[in-house]
């Protein structure tokens, strides 16, 4: 049966109503309304549903939502918010270095995949501010990309990266 | 002989730099097309559409001075959407930000077919540039009379019209039309403006759909709720059978999922699925349902299809036929003999198939993913059983499909349980719906044999292949109504590409046979699947070319340019190996005893259009089997490139996505199910697999523009393959080139060549080389 629950998504406490088990990734989508995070596998298989909880890129599809009580929950709508309170900037961004990145590489092309792209890039940069090639593709490994876009991919990071650093200084 | 085969004509031409790319732009007058051009093709209007012949259709003028262009195809992700708003912006005298274009809908947009063959510019071009000539030329015959000047006098500017001696004199579109129709006809005879005077057209404009998809602002598919719907999922056998097997239900354990009371079970005969308002009441109910279906097991399974393909009783077709192959074949000094595999593989989207429909007694709404949402409308209204003028369908962009994956079969299944709960119902296929139930890119075997002359010429080629036809009959339907199975014609796609094979190449006796497999019984469902059998006609052919470069002890590179004359192709061919740094040498001269090699491969090929060329630089080690890519090239000559910027993404992520189908991708199945049903066992490569890539447009303003979604898959898959070769002097004949078979390979390139020091080799593949 359902129960009520309270959990803490882009710096908001949501109560919200779900049987026990339920993935994170369909309160998201059908509760909080939020469409960053969508389903690609509901295996942990492919990225599509990641989000950040307590910094820490995560599975949605596979993280029952009781086990989130007492963390923070950052979605793709909610990382420029969470990027600015990383780096103490008086205000949000309107994108994340990685997605304002993406953009300037024209990296996508359905870009389906690049909730989980963008929300584990941003896992990286936060905790390897310049990380190698090798680091990228090896922080990235457990993300798909059936279009092929994994070259602009990592060039989108390397930017970000360098946009990360700027805002060091 | 041309210039074009001197490196000299490199070094005139104009290489810019940027970001990494190559464009390289020059002119080519006179130069043949040499390739069947894919028709801009007449639709009439259905029931329910706008007639294509008036030009309101097409283009409305707004009174903010912005435009909406009605746009006949669909985004999938490839920027087609942008690209076809530049040509209309360009030909109104429009900026970017003033021209937007709707999403597809059979009741508003004009019916321009199915979004595929890499022809929405190609076809769609044409048509917006003709409308929005049109729309300008109704425009300045109003600002004529309302400035009381001669249309000659006129000039325009981001849609204002002002008196070219009196620039003060001035009235904007959207004052001239304001939201009112032109209400003229779309005659197509407006002036177009000359390409030398392109702003737009040609220019790299950013996509409009970016900013909104990487912030989760963009409506996908998978992201439309409509109020009151229920979520479905569909109750299937884990993995397709044969396709005319479809599922057949022995007995349904409703009590199964008595511990989810808010799911409802629906069936409509062997058509299962279950709807919950809560979407995981409607996950873990399907999951759990407890169907017991009969087994069937007419599946030859994925290591004896191409047996089974090879002894079938097939429909042959000669295709081409010139001069004398076998003759020539006798007399040739170096003559290869082999045959080929191609597996089935799957479009196997990122996002798997999701589709909402409501249903009434009077009209069903259904929106999907669908790349033809006529042909998706069509099915529609026989699943429902309402006519086709009462059926509407709206495309929302979902995952990338690269053709026909599950989108019309998750439709059909949204409509059904929309139909029978009498509630708008969400429909979202699981990883292992989608991935077991695709329509998969066919198997295909090949048999190749080819020669040359001692200089090098090549004079016969014969190519002889098997594969089945697609199926029409889409599960949801099948399960539902008991709908027999159907398989398409014969037809451009679905038999071997005449473009592909040989005909880059000038060959005096050729000879292609299409051998059809009947594949309704103890076969896969199939369909187009990007580049449809590309990958297995090059990987195939180019080999075989490859050979014969290798038994005239000619480079690969230099034997292709001395068999070509064809501009374009030479064009291509010629900037891949420029960019690549290519230096002539035989392949497999480099081979060595350590345990990681290198090699390097190169090979041409395209689709329906344009001319494409490849060059794969690859790691092998032996030990393990493992090859990498380390480093991919491809030119595309797709004639103007609207926006030499999505045309390098997209040869970009084909270089990738060829990597990914030649080294791994194979949808494997038993005699009674596909088992590849996740991202482990249906393998598609990843980040730190991924090649660095090298993307190279040609741009030719004075060509036409032809298609660039699909035309450099197969080349690059061929140039990994014959990179192979040069890193090991062994050669692969069967793909996906995965560890176990690369192993094998080498194994038996090293017992060829004990067996060839005592007596020369009777195997049935033969290579042989004459004096």
């Amino acid at each position: 049966m359902a129960s009520e629950l309270k959990i803490e998504v882009n710096e908001r406490i949501w109560t919200i109503s779900a049987t026990p088990g339920t993935p994170l990734l369909y309160v998201l989508s059908n509760e909080l309304l939020l469409d960053g995070p969508r389903f690609g596998c509901g295996l942990a298989q492919c990225g599509s549903c990641s989000v950040l909880v307590d910094g820490i890129e995560t599975r949605s599809c596979v993280t029952p939502v009781e086990s989130l009580k007492g963390k923070s929950v950052t979605t793709l709508e909610g990382l420029p918010t969470w990027y600015a309170k990383q780096k103490g900037l008086s205000r949000a961004p309107t994108f994340h270095p990685v997605q304002q990145a993406m953009i300037d590489e024209q990296a996508l092309q359905c870009g389906y995949c690049y909730n989980g792209m963008i929300i584990k890039a941003a896992e990286l940069l936060s905790k390897v501010p310049q990380p190698s090639e090798a680091q990228i593709r090896s922080a990235m490994n457990g993300h798909l990309c059936r279009c092929g876009t994994y070259p602009r991919v990592t060039k989108a990071i390397q930017r970000a990266s360098q946009m990360v650093l700027e805002v060091n200084k | 002989m041309s210039d074009v085969f001197t490196s000299a004509a490199f070094s005139r031409r104009d290489f810019l730099k940027t970001g990494g790319a190559l464009i390289i732009g020059f002119n080519l007058c006179g130069a043949s097309l040499g390739q069947e051009e894919v028709d801009a093709v007449a639709f009439a209007a259905g029931p329910d559409q706008p007639d294509s012949k008036q030009l309101d259709t097409w283009i409305a003028i707004h009174a903010d001075n912005t435009a909406t262009i009605f746009l006949g195809y669909v985004e999938l992700g490839q920027g087609s959407s942008t690209a076809l708003l530049q040509i209309a912006a360009e030909e109104l005298d429009l900026d970017m930000n003033q021209v937007t274009s709707v999403r597809l809908d059979t009741n508003r947009s004009p019916n321009q077919g199915a979004t595929a063959a890499s022809a929405s510019i190609a076809r769609g071009g044409p048509r917006i540039r003709a409308a929005a000539a049109e729309a300008r030329r109704a425009l300045l015959t109003l600002a004529s009379k309302q400035l009381k000047a001669p249309v000659e006098r006129l000039t325009v500017s981001n849609g204002i019209v002002s008196i070219v001696e009196e620039p003060k004199q001035s009235v904007t579109y959207g004052e001239l039309l304001g939201d009112k129709p032109f209400n003229v006809p779309f005659t197509g005879t407006a002036p177009l403006k000359p390409i030398s005077t392109y702003k737009i057209v040609g220019a790299r404009v950013p996509r409009n759909d970016i900013p909104d998809k990487v912030s989760g602002k963009y409506l996908y598919m998978q992201n439309v709720r409509v109020p009151g719907m229920l979520h479905g999922r569909v109750v299937r056998p884990r993995g397709q059978s044969a396709y005319d097997a479809g599922a057949e239900v022995l007995t349904v354990d409703e009590s199964s999922i008595q511990n989810i009371p808010a799911a409802r079970i629906v069936r409509r005969r062997d058509f299962i699925g279950v709807v919950a308002s809560n979407e995981w009441d409607a996950v873990r109910a399907a999951r759990q349902l407890k169907v017991s279906w009969n087994p069937i097991r007419t599946l030859p399974g994925n290591a004896g299809v191409h047996e089974r393909m090879r002894a079938a009783k097939t429909n042959d077709l000669v295709l081409k036929e010139s001069g004398d192959v076998i003759s020539a074949l006798g007399r040739a000094a170096h003559t290869v003999s082999h045959t080929y595999h191609g597996p089935y593989q799957s479009h196997a989207p990122f996002g798997p198939a999701c589709a909402v429909a409501d249903v009434s007694a009077q009209s069903a709404l259904v929106m999907c993913s669908t790349q033809n949402a006529y042909e998706t409308r069509g099915q529609l209204s026989q699943v429902l059983g309402m006519p086709v003028g009462k059926v509407q369908v709206q495309y929302y962009e979902g995952s990338g499909c690269f053709g026909r994956s599950c989108y019309n079969d998750a439709a059909q299944a949204a409509a059904i349980m929309a139909q029978e709960v009498g509630k708008p119902v969400r429909v979202q296929f699981m990883r292992w719906d989608e991935l077991g139930w695709d329509n998969y890119g066919p198997a295909h075997l090949a048999e190749v044999r080819a020669g040359a002359d001692a200089s090098g010429k090549i004079v016969a080629y014969e190519y002889r292949g098997w594969q089945h036809v697609w199926s029409t009959t889409e599960t949801s339907q099948q399960l539902a109504q008991g709908t027999p199975p159907g398989e398409s014609d014969d037809g451009v796609a679905r038999q071997l590409n005449k473009l592909n094979l040989g005909s880059m190449y000038d060959i005096p006796n050729v000879r292609l046979v299409n051998h059809r497999v009947p594949g309704i019984n103890g076969y896969l469902k199939g369909a187009n699947l990007r580049s449809p059998l590309d990958i297995s006609f090059s990987f195939a052919s180019e080999q075989t070319i490859d050979e014969l470069a290798y038994l005239a002890g000619i480079d690969p590179l230099t034997f292709r340019q001395r068999n070509m004359t064809d501009l374009r192709w030479l064009g291509v061919l010629n900037a891949v190996g420029q960019a690549a740094g290519w230096k002539p040498r035989k392949a497999a001269s480099r081979s060595s005893d350590s345990n990681v090699v290198t090699g390097r491969g190169i090979a041409v090929g395209t689709h329906l259009s344009s001319y494409a060329a490849a060059v794969a630089e690859i790691e092998v080690n032996k030990g393990t089997g493992q090859i990498v890519a380390k480093h991919m090239y491809g030119a595309l000559d797709a004639g103007l490139a609207v926006n030499p910027g999505f045309i390098e993404n997209q040869i970009s992520g084909m270089l990738v996505q060829a990597t990914s189908r030649v080294l791994k991708e194979e949808v494997t199945f038993t005699n009674t199910n596909v088992t590849s049903l996740d991202w482990n066992s249906y393998a598609v490569l990843r980040f730190e697999e991924s090649p660095e890539v090298t993307p190279i447009v040609i741009q030719r303003m004075d060509q036409k523009s032809t298609g660039a979604g699909e035309e450099a898959l197969c080349s690059a898959a061929a140039a990994i393959a014959n990179a192979f070769f040069d890193a090991t002097g062994a050669r692969l004949r069967e793909y996906p080139m995965t560890p176990n078979r690369v192993l094998a390979a080498l194994g038996r390139a090293r017992s060829d060549s004990k067996k060839l020091s005592f007596q020369p080799s009777t195997t049935q593949d033969t290579v042989s080389q004459r004096a």
